[in-house]
């Protein structure tokens, strides 16, 4: 009997600063996003369903401006998180805020 | 005929490379521009965008390997590796070399953007804004057609196409960024009394 | 209000308007500073006072400072928060202006509670006597560690714990949201420990003599005498505001938390005792603190209105939903007010509204989003009217903008 394990749900988290509202990621995705009044993407659910891992990859492929991105979800949360992680690279000084 | 094959795929690869250079950068400008309409979405611009991108840099190997092959041509690689070391029109063939090395490596930032980060990936890209009229450029000054009237009118028609688009861009704007410190701060109130 | 325990006279036994109180009236209130027992007896006496944070996230001050203690190595900071950037609220003001030393105490204990080797006052630049006051007072005392002392920007944002980090470190006071958050690595990338200054001078008394954290400050507005109070936990909201003047008949809806907190009808506030953890499990929140009563003569629209509109026009301007969302909201409950409303303006302000949360780097349109979702619900009545009517309350006056 083969033991299967399952892998690790994906999840789309969406770096709400760097986006700029192109809505791709929407056209590509429509069963997890959807668009608001202003071109900005809701997040319409948490794990990526097995089926749609493909499709999520090339929404992820293609975000302009790389504001999308999947991980694998944390162990025994259901909940997709909402604090968006910034690389590196970007956490360079910003503008003082207005 | 057969002796001038070489040559002629040379002409051909680099007009065919200018055509698809120019409709890329024309898509890149309509991907900033957000544009779309019900026959036709962002995500077709974008995927047209990378894709003919691809496709300009297989007519371009092959306009230069021919162009270096070409026993007739006094080329060799290092004409086409450093700008301006050709003994054949330098400063025409030189800037095409330089419109090459910017391409490469907006394409393999590209490629590896994931990597890189979008900061770094975005500051070469505005490299294409130079590379483009570099490729026009070399064209005008060391193509063999340049003078050729169906040459010109390809020339014009890539010309208008680009500035068109950047006219458009800068009209229509695209990003909503540059508005969001004035939208909210536009009616800001102190808030109530206590 | 009783005055049994040493942990409710932070504010008692002295009028606000006498000044600030100096070393020495301190040190004969409560004695000296004592410097025996452990970092961890205290930590352990505050864990068991069950003292919260008074900022308005509300965790628990013990938990926090353990988990900074018990870091495998190197230094700490104190970050004494007194950015105060929340409007209706003056309660960090009254400590840092009338009781500095108590404030001050509580730094010496945390820094030694949590071994940090640097302080920093973060005073909101607006909050000059504050400032003053604390300037004097630091000078008057030895130290065990440096203090500096530093202005936050007068803006909503700057006192979240991550904005103020940010600030420090960079000079840009937007709440960032990567990970490691400030307890782990904060100002200089040391681990820091961002306390409010009501929590942090409660800790400091309750270091001494232990006891339960009973007691709290408020600030009470929309009545005949508006001002900071220290209660007893657990006393009725409607006893509280009316040792400020409010009188049940005159009051629509009570405001518990500043403009991230919750309306509540009189009628269900009134009884409702006032204790952070009660307050949590009937939806509402103590958040930071701020008590406004809603009169009889103003508008519940109007208000929502114009804190909208405030909101609004703090956001930190980086992401679309915050900055479109809020003005959208805020333009349309304006026409709400005015009586202008277009037909479908509250379908879409409720729709906007329930698009807001988690579609930011920060927490501000979630905030702004639990605020307009309580005072959808509680003035939904005058909501519909003034959508339908274009009038405004019960007695049908055409609605305007104050």
């Amino acid at each position: 009997m083969v033991q299967t394990r399952s892998a690790p749900r994906l999840e789309p988290l969406i770096d709400r600063i760097r986006c700029d509202g192109y809505g791709i990621c929407a056209e590509l995705l429509p069963e997890m996003l959807e668009l608001d009044d202003w071109g900005y993407p809701i997040m319409a659910s948490a794990g990526v369903p097995a089926d749609l891992v493909d499709y999520a990859r090339r929404a992820v492929a293609g975000c302009p401006v790389l504001a999308l991105r999947l991980r694998a979800q944390p162990a025994g949360q259901v909940q997709a998180s909402l604090v968006p992680a910034r690389p590196w690279r970007d956490r360079v000084r910003s503008a003082a805020g207005g | 005929m057969s002796d001038q094959i070489l040559w002629f795929a040379t002409r051909g690869a680099g007009v065919v490379s200018l055509l698809l250079f120019t409709a890329v950068v024309g898509l890149g400008i309509l991907t900033v521009t957000r544009w779309q309409s019900s026959a036709w979405p962002r995500f077709l611009t974008v995927g047209l965008h990378r894709n003919l991108a691809l496709l300009s840099v297989v007519f371009l190997v092959a306009h230069v390997v021919t162009a270096i092959v070409d026993p007739f041509t006094a080329l060799g690689v290092v004409a086409a590796a450093i700008p301006f070391a050709s003994s054949y029109r330098p400063f025409g063939v030189g800037l095409g070399v330089i419109s090459l090395d910017l391409l490469l490596a907006i394409i393999v930032t590209s490629l590896v953007r994931e990597r890189i980060g979008q900061r770094a990936w975005r500051a070469i890209h505005w490299a294409a804004y130079a590379s483009w009229p570099l490729a026009l450029s070399h064209g005008l000054l060391s193509g063999s057609d340049a003078a050729a009237p169906w040459m010109i009118v390809v020339d014009v028609a890539c010309i208008a196409l680009v500035t068109g688009a950047l006219a458009w861009r800068i009209r229509a704007g695209g990003s909503h960024r540059s508005q969001l410190a004035l939208v909210a701060g536009a009616g800001g109130r102190p808030g109530p009394q206590g | 209000m009783n005055t049994a325990g040493t942990s409710l006279d932070l504010l008692s036994g002295r009028s606000l308007a006498a000044g600030p109180e100096t070393h020495d009236e301190h040190v004969a209130r409560y004695g000296p500073l004592p410097g025996g027992g452990g970092p961890n007896d205290v930590i352990e006496r505050l864990e068991a006072s069950g003292l919260l944070g008074r900022g308005g996230a509300g965790f628990p001050v013990g938990r926090k400072w353990r988990t900074i203690a018990q870091r495998p190595s190197g230094g700490a900071v104190v970050l004494i928060n007194g950015a105060e950037g929340e409007p209706w609220s003056a309660k960090d003001r009254a400590v840092m202006s009338v009781r500095p030393h108590a404030l001050i105490d509580g730094l010496i204990v945390a820094a030694e509670a949590v071994g940090a080797d640097e302080a920093v006052l973060y005073v909101g630049s607006g909050h000059r006597t504050a400032r003053k006051v604390m300037t004097e007072a630091l000078g008057q005392r030895r130290l065990p560690l440096p203090i500096r002392i530093v202005d936050a920007p007068e803006r909503y944002v700057a006192g979240e714990e991550s904005a103020a980090v940010h600030f420090i470190n960079d000079g840009d006071a937007r709440p960032t949201t990567v990970p490691p958050r400030p307890f782990e690595r904060g100002i200089d990338g040391q681990p820091t420990l961002v306390q409010n200054v009501e929590s942090l001078a409660y800790a400091g008394l309750i270091a001494r003599s232990g006891g339960t954290a009973s007691a709290g400050l408020v600030t009470i507005g929309g009545v005949p005498h508006a001002g900071v109070r220290e209660v007893e936990l657990g006393t009725s909201i409607g006893e509280i505001v009316s040792a400020s003047g409010a009188r049940r008949e005159a009051t629509q809806a009570i405001l518990l938390g500043g403009y991230f907190g919750r309306w509540a009808p009189a009628d269900s506030a009134w009884d409702l005792a006032y204790d952070p953890a009660e307050l949590r499990a009937a939806g509402l929140t103590a958040g930071c603190g701020v008590i406004r009563v809603l009169g009889g003569a103003e508008c519940g629209v109007e208000m929502t209105s114009q804190v909208m509109a405030y909101l609004a026009g703090q956001s930190a301007a980086q992401c679309g939903p915050c900055v479109f969302g809020l003005r959208a909201i805020a333009d349309a409950t304006e026409r709400l007010a005015r009586g202008m409303a277009r037909d479908d303006d509250l379908a879409r302000i409720e729709r906007w509204g329930g698009q807001l949360v988690g579609r930011g780097a920060c927490r501000h349109p979630d905030g702004a989003a639990g605020f307009l979702a309580s005072a959808l619900l509680t003035f939904g009545d005058e909501f519909q009217r003034h959508a339908r009517t274009r009038r405004c309350g019960d007695a049908g006056r055409p609605a305007r903008v104050a």
